[in-house]
């Protein structure tokens, strides 16, 4: 349990390490092949020992007794201010092991995924040293024990995400859209700032033991304060896990490399703000109004992306929009108080999501660089590998029994139901949204590898399977995606809910007591998993008819209802919107401020005492006239004056 | 004995003399002369108070000042020769180049 702190370490000293060979290649010194071998393993090495590291941490917590799975270890003191005392601690606990767990395992994959898809990159090393720096950011977020520390890893993850998906930045779409990302994470990180800066106000400490113990007794249940500072947070939530309205960085940010996208958009930093809103629990059911809040926005987001993701062209930008849709789940889950089922969505998410990006990445690599569905089909037969690693990955996104998705979502669902805080409304949504995911998601699957081929004869000559590199993390994570939904089987199918049952301690006063959720019965439960379930059958078989049967249907009904269909794929021109209201009148005031302000006022002012000096000086300066006998009149008569002066005083 | 007045209305004429032969005169070596005169009247002076006060301080103080002019006066007349072979001329008007 000591050796928490070698989690983040291992990818700091990897980020150092990668970071000075890359330098070095700047500065001139050759790339040669052995470097490349060095960065490969520094840069996956450092991820997978600390995924090694993790494992031992997580057995030697479930070793405790139930009760004290909750273990702080201080690295050492950080800022020492008076009343303000952070220390770089670690809080090891059911939560935070599983988030390791996630992080480092599918970390480690993507990272071994990407020494095959960036093999003929001139920037590997710089771009493993970016993706150490993220992975050491990220797991400073999930691990630390207070507020400060949190912040430091959440702006951290920030700026990786700024750095990789701008990583070529010659490309001028792909630098734009990391200051997108960066500048509209930076609006939520304001809100969440003030949040922390409220947090102190209030308990003058920003340790989270403190904090949420203390919290009931501080704060009034519903009171102002206690909404304030969850809306805060959550302002912050919505900015870095794209929820409506600070979302609109995500769908951008597949400008950068496949497997950035995978690990940071799909698994990893997008799911930081449900870990905050499941990590401040404490807080946030002390506010019935935010929690509100986070069901509708969350519900919402779902079915809005989703909305978004059926008529999109481009491979990359559905699963963008798909992961947009999955966090509303999440963050679903988290507003109706089912904290667990937020996490365990999260978990099978990182695994199908983090597969069907790479699996995308793979389609890519063949195609040499093709995003477009309408140029695809018909690759079934050229990338077998990658064709049932996708059909896996698209099964558990959609919520088909057995499959891990299934279970996690359906337990988001029933919850959504049935908890004190839930709705049949949000179920309606929750299984709406359901349906359409099925929808795009086999449409997706179905343009790329069934039916006949749409593809540019050149590109079709050079089609290949991708490298083991590629190829094995794909399998793994088609295995996960299988069976990693089989530690939360919920009691009514006869299981015993295991991750539930872990993560009890943490949310243990968090769940609604017992007696108010029994009066559901188990056939209910029933009856809404075989509504969801025949939701989602519906749609795919909606979905082969239209894009295995005949593809005129879709054409059809996209004339028909033209408007519609240009609105979505306008992603209801939101883009435009935010343009219009906020991003001119900011510029323009900026321009406003530049030449009226900054030139007239300020430079005319510096100008200004400049000339004003110099106006002056013309004027005294014709003292020097160079004639002595002028000079020594002046002296004289100063003499006079002064003597003048003597005598009468 | 002639009051020590006389001396000091003496004394304060030359000086008067000599300031205006500073300011009025063109030429330089002139100037120079007026200069001397205005230290000459002020040994005077110095002597006169020195034999009515009893302390002989004035007329140590009238040595150091001979000393000064006469040190002076040849520096002052060195600069004078290096201006004249530059301009040719001892006019103090011509000697006008540090101005504005």
């Amino acid at each position: 349990m000591n050796y928490v702190y070698l989690v983040p370490l291992f990818p700091l000293i990897g980020f150092l390490a990668n970071g000075i060979i890359a330098l070095a290649q700047k500065a001139g010194y050759e790339q040669r092949s052995p470097v490349r071998g060095w960065v490969s393993w520094i840069g996956c090495g450092s991820v997978g020992l600390s995924f090694l590291t993790s494992i031992v941490l997580f057995f030697e917590l479930l070793a405790l007794p139930a009760g004290e799975r909750a273990v702080q270890k201080i690295a050492f003191p950080w800022i020492l201010s008076g009343k303000f005392q952070i220390d770089i601690g670690f809080l090891l606990d059911p939560l935070s092991s599983i988030m390791i767990l996630v992080v480092c395992g599918v970390g480690f994959f993507i990272h071994v995924y990407s020494t095959g898809y960036m093999a003929e990159d001139k920037g590997y090393a710089r771009y493993f040293s970016y993706l150490n720096l993220f992975t050491f950011f990220m797991l400073m977020l999930v691990l630390s024990n207070n507020f400060l520390l949190l912040y430091l890893g959440w702006e951290g993850v920030g700026l990786c995400s700024y750095l990789l998906i701008g990583f070529w930045h010659e490309k001028k779409s792909a630098s734009d859209a990391g200051k997108k990302a960066f500048i509209v994470n930076r609006i939520g990180d304001f809100g969440f700032a003030l949040a922390v800066m409220l947090i102190f106000w209030t308990f003058g400490s920003l340790n989270f033991t403190q904090v949420f113990e203390n919290a009931p007794h501080v704060l009034a249940l519903g009171g102002g304060l206690v909404t304030a500072m969850t809306l805060l947070l959550f302002m912050g939530a919505t900015g870095k896990s794209a929820q409506i309205p600070l979302y609109v960085w995500l769908p951008d940010a597949m400008e950068g490399p496949t497997p950035v996208s995978a690990l940071i958009h799909a698994a990893t930093m997008v799911t930081a703000g449900v870990y905050m809103v499941a990590r401040c629990h404490a807080l946030f059911l002390l506010a019935p109004i935010t929690m509100g809040v986070v069901a509708v926005i969350g519900a919402a987001t779902a079915i809005y992306a989703a909305s978004i993701g059926l008529v999109q062209n481009d491979i990359k930008r559905v699963l963008a929009y798909s992961t947009i849709s999955q966090l509303g789940y999440m963050f679903l889950a988290c507003g109706v108080g089912a904290f667990a089922a937020g996490i365990f969505h999260l978990m099978t998410h990182a695994f199908f999501k983090a597969l069907l990006f790479l699996s995308a990445g793979s389609v890519m690599h063949a195609l040499a660089g093709e995003l477009n569905m309408q140029k695809m089909g018909g690759l079934k037969k050229y990338l077998p590998t990658t064709f049932l690693c996708f059909l896996a990955g698209t099964l558990a996104i959609s919520g088909i029994p057995l499959f891990s998705g299934f279970f996690s979502k359906d337990e988001i669902l029933w919850k959504a139901f049935s908890s004190p805080h839930g709705h049949i409304l949000l179920w309606v949504v929750g299984v709406v949204t359901a349906g359409l995911t099925a929808f795009y998601m086999f449409r997706l699957f179905f343009m790329t590898f069934m039916g006949k081929s749409r593809m540019d004869a050149k590109v079709e000559a050079h089609v290949h399977e991708s490298p083991k590199p590629m190829t094995i993390p794909l399998i793994v994570l088609a295995i996960l995606s299988v069976i990693g939904g089989y530690v939360g089987i919920p009691h009514v199918l006869g299981g015993s809910n295991r991750i539930d049952g872990f993560l009890s301690s943490v949310f243990a006063h968090g769940e609604p007591a017992a007696h108010e959720v029994a009066h559901h019965s188990a056939s209910t439960e029933y009856l809404l998993m075989a509504i969801s379930v025949v939701v989602v059958l519906i749609a795919i078989l909606v979905a082969y008819r239209f894009y295995v049967k005949n593809l005129r249907i879709p054409k059809r009904l996209a004339e028909k209802y033209r408007s519609a269909y240009r609105v979505l794929l306008n992603k209801y021109y939101v883009d435009e919107l935010y343009a219009k209201v906020i991003v001119n009148p900011l510029l323009n005031l900026a321009l406003l401020l530049w030449k009226r302000f900054d030139v007239l006022v300020i430079d005319g002012a510096a100008n200004g005492i400049a000339s004003l000096v110099k106006g002056a000086g013309s004027i005294i300066r014709r003292t020097q006239t160079g004639y002595l006998r002028n000079y020594a009149l002046s002296l004289i008569f100063g003499a006079t004056l002064i003597l003048v002066y003597y005598i009468f005083r | 004995m002639v009051s020590s007045s006389a001396y000091m209305i003496l004394s304060a004429t030359i000086f008067a003399i000599g300031v205006l032969g500073v300011l009025v005169r063109r030429n330089v070596l002139v100037m120079f002369m007026s200069i001397e005169l205005m230290l000459n009247a002020v040994n005077l002076a110095l002597v006169a108070l020195s034999r009515q006060l009893g302390s002989l301080d004035g007329q140590v103080l009238v040595f150091l000042v001979i000393t000064v002019a006469a040190a002076e006066a040849a520096v002052g007349l060195a600069i004078i020769i290096c201006l004249f072979r530059n301009k040719k001329s001892v006019n103090v008007d011509d000697f006008n180049l540090m101005k504005w």
